[in-house]
């Protein structure tokens, strides 16, 4: 069962981040699943992103401090298209393991959302406006699902977050395998 | 209201008479692919999900074509390739095109149609982006990520939303120096880099019929940039020409209904298509080539699944053949058939691969390479402030490696003549 209110720190990003700057490339090559390499996913989480829209609106702000293994940010806003470009899995992973909870974007590339929701590595929220110049990298906020809403705690104000809609109940159950299992489409004993 | 071809495939795939746009429906897939990068994690899910001695659905079915990191020093690669060799040990799977074999292929969207996995009527799943190349045979073919890979090769299913699909109509008879390339970098730029968010782009009218496969392939290879979840084009002779001399496997061919429900229309005439460059960083920020010529540049690139099958680098040797580069010249072939085609066709008397050495341009192994980047030993990989001529698909800021770097994505004739020149170029002053 994911958390569908989360609260902390916000990271703010800008348009069409693409999963190129949510994991570059080159570091694929690690395990997802083994202990020493999982690590290096959180560690390079966004770091293809230049070094001047990291962190908004100042820049300069890196997802995860130097030598650290998880971020003091919980929240991701990002303006539209966010995760776009790849299919790679690596990307909701990495922010997942570099400790993000949620990601806060007027609209998501289809494949990152699918990949976010199925594998429940964290909560895609749609904003109903575009929030990037709402929100300080830093500032505190908590999303509420439930409650449709990402109140922004440090200016005392708050947004609204559209429904789930059609993926809700794969949310709610964690991901596709918990989805399937609970609706009997999946019936192996396994995790069951 | 009558279907689309995509509804069409997706009802047929689903059991039901009929879906429509914006439902979610559960449906059997005919093939899985999945390469060396995404492989592995999705491996790793299957078996903690179903169970260490757990079977794949259909040993038939899933196609294993190793393609970004292969020719590298890089262990951490080499040993993802090695872990695809042993699932597919385990499992027994026939369809594995192991590096280092004479079965090696190369970029597996290249690959699947060579080998006849891209069939009409058919669902094709791929753990990566460009499987929507293979819409160009008529197929319902998208890109997933590991765990929806997983979850197919236990049980053969995977849900999927519905798309509404945006319709493409290209009239007329494309101008000469102009490309598939062209065109969708125009489209593109015309709806942006989500334009087609959560939609199928089907592409038709007379300049498209009249396309080879590959061109097509180009086409729908690029539908991932726009946002789109899958391309598609309508089966036909061309089509079916080229399927039946690579599989015996029966397929459906599938129309649109008359009545079929479209999301939006766009015309465009093809007496007024020019060749165009996508600027750094962005697939969308379009210009024609008029607009920039002269920009200096200090590589060129031809290869990848948008831009490196064998019609890709025929076009690039109508310039090549009569002049050398000026800049560093990467020419990656996507498989290695398309690296032996080079071999054996001939432009006056030399072979496309003895004009591209005599061109002064360097010759890689069939793969990804410096398309997405990669390991730092990767070939033609932008390690620093370069600013590159480019057949890829991608330009985001460091996608070809440097976060320093541009890259300007262009047709293979637009890249050709800007070789030659050390400046972007306008193909038709050269050919």
């Amino acid at each position: 069962m994911v958390s569908q209110k989360i609260s902390g720190k916000v990271f703010v990003l800008g348009d069409d981040i693409d999963t190129d700057q949510i994991i570059p490339a080159q570091y694929l090559v690690y395990s997802l699943e083994k202990p020493g390499e999982k690590e290096i996913y959180g560690q390079k989480a966004l770091s293809g992103v230049p070094a001047a829209q990291s962190g908004l609106p100042m820049g300069n702000v890196p997802l995860m401090a130097e030598g650290e293994n998880h971020s003091e940010f919980a929240i991701i806003v990002a303006g539209k298209n966010f995760g776009c470009g790849s299919s790679r899995e690596h990307a909701p992973a990495a922010l997942q393991i570099a400790g993000i909870g949620a990601v806060v974007a007027p609209t998501f590339a289809r494949i990152f959302y699918r990949n976010a929701v199925d594998g429940g590595f964290l909560l895609p929220a749609e904003s109903r406006d575009h929030l990037v110049s709402r929100f300080a990298t830093g500032e505190e906020a908590t999303l509420d699902l439930g409650a449709g809403t990402l109140e922004n705690h440090t200016r005392n104000e708050k947004h609204v977050i559209k429904p789930l809609g059609g993926v809700a109940d794969i949310v709610a159950a964690g991901g596709i395998f918990q989805y399937a299992r609970k609706t009997g489409k999946l019936r192996n004993a396994n995790h069951a | 209201m009558g279907m689309t071809i995509t509804e069409k495939i997706l009802a047929a795939h689903s059991q039901r008479d009929r879906v429509s746009a914006g439902e979610n429906v559960w449906i059997d897939v005919d093939v899985l692919m999945t390469h060396d990068v995404c492989g592995p994690p999705t491996f790793a899910i299957f078996k903690k999900e179903f169970g260490e001695n757990a079977r794949v659905w259909d040993p038939r079915k899933v196609v294993i074509i190793p393609d970004h990191y292969i020719f590298t020093s890089d262990a951490h690669a080499n040993r993802n390739v090695e872990v695809l060799r042993q699932f597919v040990a385990e499992q027994d799977l026939p369809n594995y095109y192991d590096v280092g074999s004479p079965r090696y292929k190369g970029v597996c969207h290249i690959a699947l149609p060579e080998e006849g996995w891209t069939r009409p009527g058919e669902v094709l799943f791929g753990t990566d982006s460009h499987t929507c190349t293979a819409g160009a045979f008529g197929q319902f073919a998208t890109g997933v990520g590991n765990t929806d890979a997983a979850f197919i090769l236990g049980t053969g299913q995977l849900w999927v939303k519905v798309p509404e699909t945006m319709r493409f109509e290209i009239e007329g008879k494309i101008p000469p120096g102009v490309m598939a390339k062209d065109i969708i970098l125009n489209i593109i730029g015309d709806i942006s880099v989500d334009g087609a968010a959560y939609r199928t782009m089907e592409f038709a009218g007379s300049a498209v019929t009249a396309m080879t496969m590959e061109e097509r392939m180009t086409l729908c290879n690029m539908v991932i940039e726009a946002g789109g979840k899958n391309g598609v084009i309508a089966a036909d002779a061309t089509t079916e020409a080229y399927v039946k001399a690579r599989t015996d496997a029966p397929y459906t061919v599938y129309q649109n209904d008359p009545d079929a429900r479209f999301h939006s229309v766009y015309r465009y005439r093809a007496e007024d298509l020019q060749p165009m460059v996508a600027k750094p960083h962005s697939p969308d920020n379009k210009c024609g080539i008029v607009e920039v010529r002269g920009t200096p540049v200090e590589r060129a690139y031809i290869g990848s699944c948008t831009g490196g099958k064998f019609e890709d680098f025929w076009a690039a040797a109508q310039i090549l053949k009569d002049h050398p580069v000026k800049v560093d010249t990467f020419i990656v072939p996507a498989t290695t058939q398309v690296s032996n085609q080079l071999k054996e066709t001939e432009i006056g008397g030399r072979s496309l691969w003895q004009i591209f050495e005599d061109s002064g341009a360097r010759i890689g192994e069939p793969s990804c390479a410096a398309c997405l980047g990669g390991p730092s030993d990767t070939f033609g990989r932008l390690n620093n402030t370069e600013v590159c001529v480019s057949t890829t698909n991608r330009n985001f800021p460091g996608r070809m490696g440097s976060k320093k770097s541009q890259v300007y994505l262009a047709s293979p004739y637009t890249v050709a003549a800007s070789a030659i020149r050390g400046v972007l170029s306008d193909p038709r002053e050269v050919l």
